[in-house]
């Protein structure tokens, strides 16, 4: 009895959230919803007794995807009004695409005859749930047992969209100075620091130190000549 | 009796009691963590402390949540109002519904799912909701700064995170968290573990936003970060949303590295000590590493922070789960 009234209050939420994300106005509503959505979809899936796709989903979706499309559209500060201009013109366009694709899915649904033996396989939805694995185990055997290369080879497909992302923004700008962590921890004070005995008054004129300064009318020759980037009042 | 209590509502009034026996003590907790990392700050930089209201200062926490409770709620003009409201409500949610699924004794939890593992990763991966949620919904660049950052800085951390928890998933060989206190019966995780047991505290340091990664809440350059905006029970909520993340991730560590409830060694002055007792003494070890390290070191800078994270952390954290897996797979330890 817990489970049905559970069952409908996730459905009924889910699918309203879906609703909102498409016809929410504010952009970051839309995805607060979408996040609600995917609360009560890990929701239905734990019902189910999938508990582990209900944990992934909650990690990998909200937890990580949604937080990153969150973060982009904070960022941004859409105009609705440009947004809603060309809804009138392009609605008929729009309708019409959504009709063809509506009409296709209608004949492969009225064309579609379920195999005869899924009607059985349809009640045993766990693969060794008769053999006590819990469907962690489950799905664990499915993807790294049986089907390890499809898994591996997804895997590559992954790292080569990775890679190709990364190559894409990459791009080495000249003229920035980085910090280079593994430099700073190799220096030694014998290389960064000299200790000299100054004689008082004298200062170090092979470093080009003075001390004490000269008033600033007979600054000496010897002195290399600071660059000055406009900013600040001296003399020159 | 029975009869009641196998129906659903004597079901529902179980489930309740299990939470009540949780949240109480822990929201308890709570109050007394933020009065001993008052008092151990205090200790450590040679001052007193909260000494005033009751005895040892005990009762300064009580005295500073009725006080907080009690001032005017100010809700800036320019806030989105239901959002701004729901952010702290959400922070201080996910701190206490992820311990549900704590063992604190054998066998002592809530719900003990099969998937406890997963439960905690996941709803700690959510905590950086309440946070850029508050940040959006104040309107002010201060606390949408900070909440930037928190939600950068969470993302990378928790990829090693997840990294560390599949190192000790190979050891256990069980997502259930009292499988994984069992399976440290005979030597605690964060010997063989022991890189992966300082990645997951750091890492853990900056899922909490805590110093030295409390750059979301940079007072020196961001004011207060995300919750500037925020006043008395908002701000509390924050506030006990922090804390009880704390002794989480502390009681995490505890679970995944040091034996959970296990006593150090099975022999008989040990082993007469409840298991509760242990799992207590070993969290609160942990919380108070998060204050000594607060008292310890300066703030990380923004791009040190996301270096550790990614070029150090994550290279370390997959190269450690392929020499365990390897190791386990070569000497036949691999749990069944």
């Amino acid at each position: 009895m817990l489970a049905a009234i559970a069952f409908y209050v996730f459905a009924a939420v889910l699918v309203a959230s879906a609703a909102m994300v498409v016809t929410a106005r504010n952009p970051v509503h839309s995805v607060l919803f979408l996040i609600l959505a995917f609360f009560n979809a890990a929701g239905l899936f734990l019902i189910a007794g999938a508990e582990f796709l209900a944990m992934i989903l909650v990690i990998v979706y909200v937890g990580a995807v949604a937080v990153l499309f969150l973060f982009v559209v904070m960022m941004l500060d859409v105009d609705f009004a440009r947004l809603r201009e060309g809804f009138q013109r392009y609605a008929p366009i729009g309708f019409a695409v959504g009709l063809v694709l509506f009409l296709e899915l209608a004949f492969v649904l009225w064309a579609w005859t379920p195999a005869p033996e899924a009607g059985g396989l349809r009640m045993h939805p766990q693969p060794g749930a008769e053999a006590g694995l819990s469907n962690t185990e489950a799905l664990a055997r499915v993807l790294y047992t049986d089907n390890v290369l499809l898994f591996q080879a997804a895997g590559v497909i992954l790292l080569i969209a990775m890679i190709g992302a990364i190559v894409l923004t990459l791009r080495e700008r000249p003229g920035t100075r980085r910090q280079v962590i593994a430099a700073q921890l190799a220096r030694v004070p014998g290389e960064t620091v000299v200790l000299r005995q100054v004689p008082t008054g004298a200062g170090l004129k092979d470093l080009g130190i003075l001390r004490p300064p000269l008033p600033p009318a007979e600054e000496p020759e010897a002195l290399p000549e600071p660059e000055h980037h406009g900013h600040g009042g001296g003399h020159h | 009796m029975d009869a009641f209590l196998a129906s659903p509502a004597g079901q529902v009034a179980i489930t309740f009691a299990h939470a009540l026996a949780i949240l109480v003590p822990l929201l308890i907790a709570v109050a007394y963590v933020t009065w001993a990392e008052r008092k151990v700050l205090a200790a450590m930089q040679l001052r007193k402390g909260p000494n005033v209201v009751g005895p040892f200062g005990l009762l300064q926490p009580f005295a500073d949540a009725l006080k907080a409770i009690f001032k005017e709620t100010i809700i800036p003009a320019g806030a989105n109002r239901v959002l701004f409201l729901i952010a702290p409500m959400i922070t201080v949610t996910l701190a206490l519904i992820a311990w549900a699924v704590i063992p604190v004794a054998d066998g002592w939890a809530a719900a003990d799912i099969n998937v406890g593992i997963l439960y905690l990763f996941a709803i700690s991966s959510l905590g950086v909701y309440g946070i850029i949620i508050a940040g959006w919904a104040s309107n002010s660049k201060y606390a949408f700064l900070g909440a930037l950052r928190s939600a950068a800085q969470m993302v990378s951390y928790e990829v090693s995170i997840g990294f560390v928890l599949v190192t000790v998933l190979l050891w256990a060989g069980s997502l259930n968290l009292n499988e994984i206190v069992r399976a440290q019966e005979r030597v605690w995780f964060f010997i063989p573990l022991f890189p992966m047991f300082v990645v997951f505290f750091i890492s853990a340091l900056a899922e909490t936003n805590r110093a030295p990664f409390d750059l979301p809440e940079g007072e020196s350059e961001l004011v207060a970060g995300f919750f500037v905006e925020y006043s008395t029970i908002g701000f509390t909520l924050f506030f006990l949303g922090e804390y009880a993340n704390i002794v989480l991730m502390s009681a995490m560590t505890t679970i995944l590295f040091m034996g959970g409830w296990q006593p150090p060694v099975h022999v008989e002055p040990f082993t007469w000590i409840p298991g509760v007792v242990w799992f207590i003494l070993k969290t609160l070890f942990f919380v108070f590493l998060f204050i000594w390290v607060r008292a310890t070191f300066p703030r990380y800078r923004y791009d040190q922070l996301m270096r550790l994270g990614w070029k150090v952390f994550l290279p370390l954290s997959l190269f450690w789960l392929i020499v365990t897996a390897a190791l386990l797979k070569l000497t036949g330890w691999l749990p069944a």
